[in-house]
């Protein structure tokens, strides 16, 4: 009896979770009339757009990856070995992104830093690049840091700095070719979490004008039938292939040597 | 602890001056001007402006300015779409947990079901509204499957899915997986030993449920509902690739504010932004109030 109705919740959420998907499939191949097709997928891969759009947000991901990383790592490090009084109040920042709307906060950079303020950085557009760059960082930075900081846990920061200290090394070579190193597999999968969000971001993207994938996407969606339904099948590998990634170089991760110390 | 050498600013000077002026803050300067310009001081300044008149003077009047028809209603659907797809996806959420967990079965189910769900509850914006008008859509998969085998017309029955119903449905694709990840760990940490000491003071099934895995279970679930009802309530993409400015909700509203002060006073604009963050901030903090308590059990 437990089974059975174990097996009915289960069945009946995957129908709702497949059903969706299988539409967007299928719906994907339909554009010439009466057979199935890749006329949508071939259709949207030539459009010159999309490659600008794809390769601008690609871009835009490695850029605020590098970004996080410089950022995160060593605040990460540093109140793990000097601040520890400091990390709930730090952890607690990295989750505002969360809960502030990405809305809101690009609202705020429209207004403090347009072209009559101290900082007139939408004025330019390698400005507003960057700009929307930081908004990225400000979207992954809870994902970034609870990854760091969890790949931080499983080695003991303290013996380490202390053992590279006494042989010599200065700060860039401990973080550079200590810590980095160590914390790899998590700064990889708070990197792939990062490549989902930002190929698919809509929201800050447009309301800073930049000619990002998820605009494209929702242009093409007002005016297209077919072409959208395949730009989600594309969307959805690459959120699929990035998941993926992350499970994969976890499973590669070299088990901790170290007792797990908190 | 042994003293250990401080940043380089600091290392040059004397051991006392050290003592007396902590530079170990500084090492995380460089984080804390990054989160202050561009993300505390841009949500301040959406704040302050709520409450700033034309002239630069604190009012109220923005805030009760918000108070017409259009906008109370905007935040009224926006509150019970946020509500049903939170609430349901509690449910549904809830349901697939325990059946992986606690219904017996097989072992291979759980990992890819939980694979699964980080991968869509991280799929959402705009192809998600996508993947839904091609299934629900006027001419989309189920909607014609329907249509020609059940003679079953879901326009005619009144079902749209650029309405509140097709927008719930559509957040449940993130919201089920999102309560399937959070809930999974709480439903592991009910011990066993809790179910045999019931069952040996004579409990039965339901009343196990009812007078100990419930209490238990309960801070968990309601704070994950907490979160998912923000988690819906700030999704801007989803919602404007689904229904373009058709449907009156908050975050389309905020857009289009921003984009062209459709409401015709800037002011008013951060006041409903001010709004959104109020009303994600309270679910937020009940989240994390009952997170808190949940995890006393999960030890």
């Amino acid at each position: 009896m437990m089974r059975l109705s174990a097996w009915a919740a289960l069945i009946f959420g995957m129908l709702y979770f497949i059903l969706p998907l299988v539409g967007m499939a299928e719906f994907s191949l339909k554009m010439r009339r009466g057979v199935y097709s890749l006329d949508a997928y071939a259709k949207v891969l030539a459009d010159p757009r999309f490659q600008e759009t794809f390769s601008y947000s690609v871009m835009m991901a490695v850029f605020t990856i590098l970004f996080g990383v410089l950022l995160v790592v060593p605040t990460a490090y540093w109140v793990r070995l000097k601040l520890p009084r400091a990390r709930p109040y730090v952890e607690f920042i990295t989750l505002l992104p969360l809960v502030i709307p990405a809305i809101v906060v690009v609202f705020g950079y429209i207004r403090l830093y347009n072209t009559s303020s101290w900082l007139p950085l939408t004025g330019t557009v390698t400005g507003t690049n960057i700009l929307l760059m930081f908004g990225y960082a400000t979207l992954s930075l809870p994902y970034m840091y609870r990854a760091v900081d969890t790949g931080l846990r499983t080695i003991d920061v303290t013996t380490l700095t202390e053992a590279a200290q006494s042989l010599g090394a200065g700060w860039m070579t401990i973080l550079g070719r200590l810590i980095l190193p160590n914390v790899l597999v998590a700064v990889l999968s708070g990197a792939f979490v990062t490549l989902a969000i930002v190929i698919g971001e809509f929201t800050m993207a447009a309301l800073l004008n930049r000619p990002a994938f998820g605009p494209y996407m929702q242009l093409l969606g007002a005016n297209r039938a077919y072409e959208p339904a395949a730009l989600a099948v594309i969307a959805f590998a690459i959120t699929w292939a990035c998941m993926g990634l992350i499970q994969l170089v976890a499973r590669l991760a070299p088990k901790p040597a170290l007792p797990v110390k908190d | 602890m042994t003293p250990l050498p401080s940043p380089p600013p600091a290392a040059i000077r004397r051991v006392p001056f050290k003592d007396r002026l902590p530079l170990h803050w500084l090492g995380i300067a460089p984080f804390l001007v990054f989160v202050t310009l561009f993300l505390i001081l841009p949500t301040m300044y959406i704040v302050v402006g709520a409450f700033r008149s034309v002239d630069g003077g604190f009012t109220f009047d923005n805030v009760i300015g918000l108070n017409t028809a259009s906008i109370r209603s905007a935040y009224w659907i926006s509150i019970k779409i946020s509500l049903a797809s939170a609430s349901l996806g509690c449910l549904i959420g809830f349901c697939m947990a325990a059946a992986i967990t606690l219904g017996g079965l097989p072992k291979f189910v759980r990992g890819p079901l939980l694979t699964f769900s980080g991968v869509a509850s991280n799929f959402a914006g705009v192809p998600l509204a996508f993947a839904f008008l091609a299934t629900l859509g006027p001419i989309g998969l189920v909607t014609v499957f329907l249509k020609t085998n059940f003679g079953l017309d879901l326009r005619m029955m009144g079902f749209n899915i650029l309405s509140f119903w097709g927008l719930t449905i559509t957040y449940l694709f993130f919201q089920i997986p999102l309560m399937i990840l959070i809930i999974t760990p709480a439903l592991d940490g009910l011990k066993r030993e809790w179910r045999e000491a019931s069952e040996i003071l004579g409990a039965t099934g339901p009343q196990y449920w009812r007078m100990v895995a419930f209490p238990i279970l309960f801070p968990a679930i309601l704070g994950t509902m907490a979160l998912l009802f923000a988690n819906s309530f700030g999704a801007v993409a989803t919602a404007i690739a689904l229904t373009g400015s058709s449907l009156n909700i908050v975050p389309i509203l905020l857009f289009a504010q921003i984009r062209g002060d459709v409401l015709g006073d800037p002011h008013l604009g951060y006041a409903l932004a001010f709004g959104m963050i109020v009303v994600t901030g309270v679910a937020n903090t009940i989240y994390i109030v009952l997170r808190a308590r949940s995890e006393r059990w999960q030890k």
